[in-house]
């Protein structure tokens, strides 16, 4: 009795909510950017779930991808982070306004 | 049985998801945002992807969690020891996630010809990792290539970010 696809579209499309609304309400951008890995990884979900409904290996190879480019983004991400710190001592980004008008 | 795995790992998912939400702390958010992923890989092996599990726990799990901990612990923001959640601010979370998932469940409802039984693909679930290794060399090779040049301008673009200017400008 295999689990049909429907319940995992519907936990990733949860797991996806939950992740947009870290990111629309937290204010520590370490958090926000664990909130966009989480949506990634919702993202991931659905597309090995499609992967085995279709029989078709391409969906794996993407999420291979994703997980490649993700890592590079969160590098580069903590990076950013640590250089505002060294800056404004804060990791709020709500108090980070270099641009804002 | 594997419906009731797909259950409990679901349920494992959702919640700890949600306490990386809502914790105050940002060194609970990360340790919770492990058990996500760990579910999430249960999740794979359950799809037959077991390649993919594999590398989701080393990857995620592994890789970039480390970083995660080493930058809070780095900034030192996991100083407040409480274990406590948010409180307050209720009324936009709950109106941007329930939002967000009738979107969503109003996209998937509408998308009705991907039911029904799987495709049979018997090499892609007993061979996976041949299986995902012979398209990642043949039809995807290019996409490959560019990746290993991405971790690459990443790898540059970090140092050049975090290097402190020394002091005789140099």
């Amino acid at each position: 009795m295999t689990v049909p696809i429907s319940y995992y579209l519907f936990l990733s499309a949860i797991l996806f909510a939950i992740g947009v609304t870290g990111v629309l309400t937290r204010r520590n951008a370490i958090v926000i950017f664990m909130c966009i890995e989480l949506m990634l990884n919702a993202v991931n979900l659905a597309f090995v779930a499609f992967a085995r409904q279709l029989g078709q290996g391409e969906g794996q190879v993407f999420v291979f991808f994703v997980m490649a480019v993700a890592a590079a983004e969160v590098a580069v991400g903590l990076a950013i982070i640590i250089a505002l710190f060294r800056n404004r001592e804060t990791v709020d980004v709500g108090e980070v306004n270099l641009l804002k008008w | 049985m594997e419906t009731a795995l797909f259950f409990v790992l679901a349920t494992l998912a959702v919640v700890c998801s949600l306490l990386l939400v809502l914790f105050r702390n940002p060194v609970y958010s990360a340790l919770s945002l492990v058990g996500t992923l760990f579910s999430v890989a249960g999740l794979f092996v359950l799809l037959e992807a077991h390649f993919l599990a594999a590398v989701q726990i080393s990857v995620y799990a592994g890789a970039i969690m480390v970083l995660f901990l080493f930058v809070i612990m780095l900034l030192n923001l996991g100083s407040e020891d409480t274990f406590e959640v948010i409180t307050g601010r209720y009324r936009g979370f709950v109106v941007i996630l329930l939002s967000t998932m009738l979107v969503m469940f109003l996209g998937l409802t509408s998308l009705r010809q991907v039911g029904g039984r799987p495709v049979e693909n018997k090499e892609l679930a007993t061979d996976n990792i041949p299986y995902v290794g012979k398209l990642l060399y043949t039809d995807f090779v290019f996409p490959f290539e560019i990746v290993s040049v991405i971790l690459l301008v990443a790898l540059i673009g970090v140092v050049v970010l975090v290097k402190r200017e020394s002091a005789d400008g140099s």
